[in-house]
């Protein structure tokens, strides 16, 4: 089946932002798993005193919309503070990338996942309460 | 540049054929079926298509069904077959293999479904070949049909058809074989090979889309599937489609032409291609077998810590249309089930390209994939947790 993604997504997808590691991030997040086909691993760099990433990095396997869900979020997210992070939805990103297929949505919602993996991850790590996950229903 | 490496999808129409179909369009445009001169022609070009056809197999012309498609061919043979075997009371038992296209996979689960079949799905090796001694030891006095494909779409594996030809004409089983992709790339000789029923299809073979046949052979009555009319012998009604059948008749005529030549200048662009993935990117699997007993258009890698979708999309980037079983390319999400019944594991499975040589193949072709590839491949790599973490078990890292 082709697929016909957005010239957004293409481009995300083409020329993604943000793709790496950071060196001695403050959190790491990964969400989804290779079985079905999808793995996303972010790495934030949060400043402890305002508490906004000023530094994010990604790895992606997965198909074209999941490179591009993922670069699209940490370019949202960068520069946010965790909280404001914290409530970026995946339909957000879906709707900042000009949609995905419906079949593809999954991919935003694994976005969404790794973030609050991560920032969780950082909560923990600087002695702050970790936040309960919403699950979501695929 | 247009780089086409899909020929397994479908080829272009042949333009000698295209030529040949035209005047059915509206010069010769009668109904095979009424009676007047005028329809003659129609009538008699179906037969020259059949004629055609039956030549290259080593058929009978009254051999020949003409079908809508392959996948019309396959219902056929294991719903016509099962469905006259349970009236008659002998037997509801169907083999066939894990690794057969969805007409035939889903044409059995259908039967399960609804005719209470027990169906025998065939496990395969790494390679994707059956085992013959499995296929022995799963024929019961119940057994009705053998539905096993001369050679797979995804992999190119050929079976060992002669063998399996040999254990159902001992047996007194019907064997059928898809060999929608083996026929346009192989000799086939249905009388030597013991082959009861056969699915072909004309847009595998350069000629048009939407039509196909089924070789039955002389002796074998299964029911018949689309019920109507009396074309096609009262064993397929429907009026016929004049021009595809001719096109298609003309089409194995050129291919069969030609076949020799082409297998042995399309197989050393295949080996070719295979050695080069091999040499210039590391971690490559070839998927399937080496040789003979592969396609001679078929290429499969799986690049592990990579997604299939991805790399279709830069090489269409690059001009290059491939494919990939893998699951975000189709419906699903599942990753090929041929690939995971020779025991990959999912994330392989899902990092697979399949290129499928043919005639718009050059040199020029071949070594433009072979450029750009390795740099797809590592850049999409470089992006992966996946490949960081594989490297990390190898070591390498
Ligand atoms: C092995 C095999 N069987 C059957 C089919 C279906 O043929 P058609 O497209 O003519 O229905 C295909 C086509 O992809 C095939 O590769």
């Amino acid at each position: 089946m082709a697929l016909d993604y957005s010239k957004k997504v293409m481009d995300h997808f083409m020329n993604p932002r943000n793709v790496g590691e950071l060196d001695n991030p403050d959190g790491v997040g990964e969400a989804g798993n290779p079985k079905c086909g999808d793995i996303m691993k972010i790495y934030l760099k949060v400043n402890d005193d305002t508490k906004i990433i000023e530094d994010v990095k990604f790895k992606t396997f997965g198909c074209a919309s999941a490179i591009a869900s993922s670069s699209m979020a940490t370019e949202l997210i960068k520069g946010k503070s965790i909280d404001q992070a914290w409530d970026l939805t995946n339909n957000a990103v879906a709707e900042a990338l000009d949609g995905l297929p419906p079949i593809k949505m999954h991919c935003s919602v694994l976005a969404e996942e790794a973030i609050h993996t991560a920032i969780n991850d950082y909560r923990e790590k600087h002695g702050l309460e970790k936040i309960p996950m919403e699950i979501h229903e695929e | 540049m247009f780089v086409y490496m899909d020929h397994t999808a479908t080829t272009p129409t042949d333009p000698g054929v295209l030529q040949a179909m035209m005047p059915y369009f509206n010069d010769k445009f009668g109904n095979p079926s009424s009676v007047y001169s005028f329809s003659k022609e129609s009538r008699s070009a179906i037969e020259q298509a059949r004629a055609q056809i039956a030549k290259a197999f080593n058929a009978e012309p009254s051999e020949i069904y003409f079908t809508s498609s392959g996948s019309e061919s396959d219902n056929w043979a294991l719903k016509g077959t099962l469905e006259k075997s349970i009236k008659l009371h002998k037997g509801d038992h169907l083999i066939t293999s894990k690794i057969e296209h969805h007409a035939i996979l889903n044409t059995a689960e259908y039967l399960e479904k609804y005719h209470g079949v027990k169906v025998t799905y065939l496990s395969v090796d790494s390679e994707g070949k059956i085992d013959l001694d499995e296929l022995k030891n799963s024929i019961t006095d119940k057994t009705a049909l053998v539905s096993i494909m001369f050679a797979n779409n995804e992999v190119g594996t050929i079976q060992p058809v002669k063998e399996i030809g040999n254990i159902c004409r001992e047996n007194n089983i019907i064997f059928h074989t898809d060999a929608v992709q083996a026929a346009a790339q192989l000799n086939i000789d249905v009388k030597a090979l013991n082959i009861d029923m056969m699915s072909i299809s004309g847009h595998k073979m350069y000629a048009p889309k939407g039509i196909g046949a089924l070789y039955i052979r002389n002796g074998v009555r299964p029911e018949n599937f689309l019920h109507g009319g009396a074309q096609e012998r009262k064993r397929r009604a429907s009026t016929e489609n004049v021009a595809g059948i001719v096109g298609f008749g003309k089409a194995v005529e050129i291919l069969k032409g030609r076949l020799n030549d082409d297998k042995a200048k399309i197989s050393k662009w295949r080996d070719k291609i295979i050695t080069g993935i091999l040499e210039k990117i590391p971690h490559a699997k070839l998927n399937g077998t080496r040789g003979d007993e592969r396609l001679p258009n078929n290429i499969n890698f799986s690049f592990i810590g990579v997604e299939g979708e991805t790399l279709l999309l830069d090489l269409d980037y690059k001009g290059i249309s491939a494919s990939t079983g893998s699951a975000c390319s189709s419906e699903s999400l599942d990753p090929s089930h041929v690939l995971l019944a020779m025991g990959l594991k999912h994330e392989q499975a899902h990092g697979s390209l399949r290129f499928t040589l043919g005639r718009l193949t050059t040199d020029e072709h071949v070594n433009y994939l072979l450029d750009v590839l390795p740099e797809i491949i590592s850049r999409r790599r470089n992006m992966s947790p996946l490949w960081e973490d594989y490297l990390k078990s190898k070591g390498e890292l």
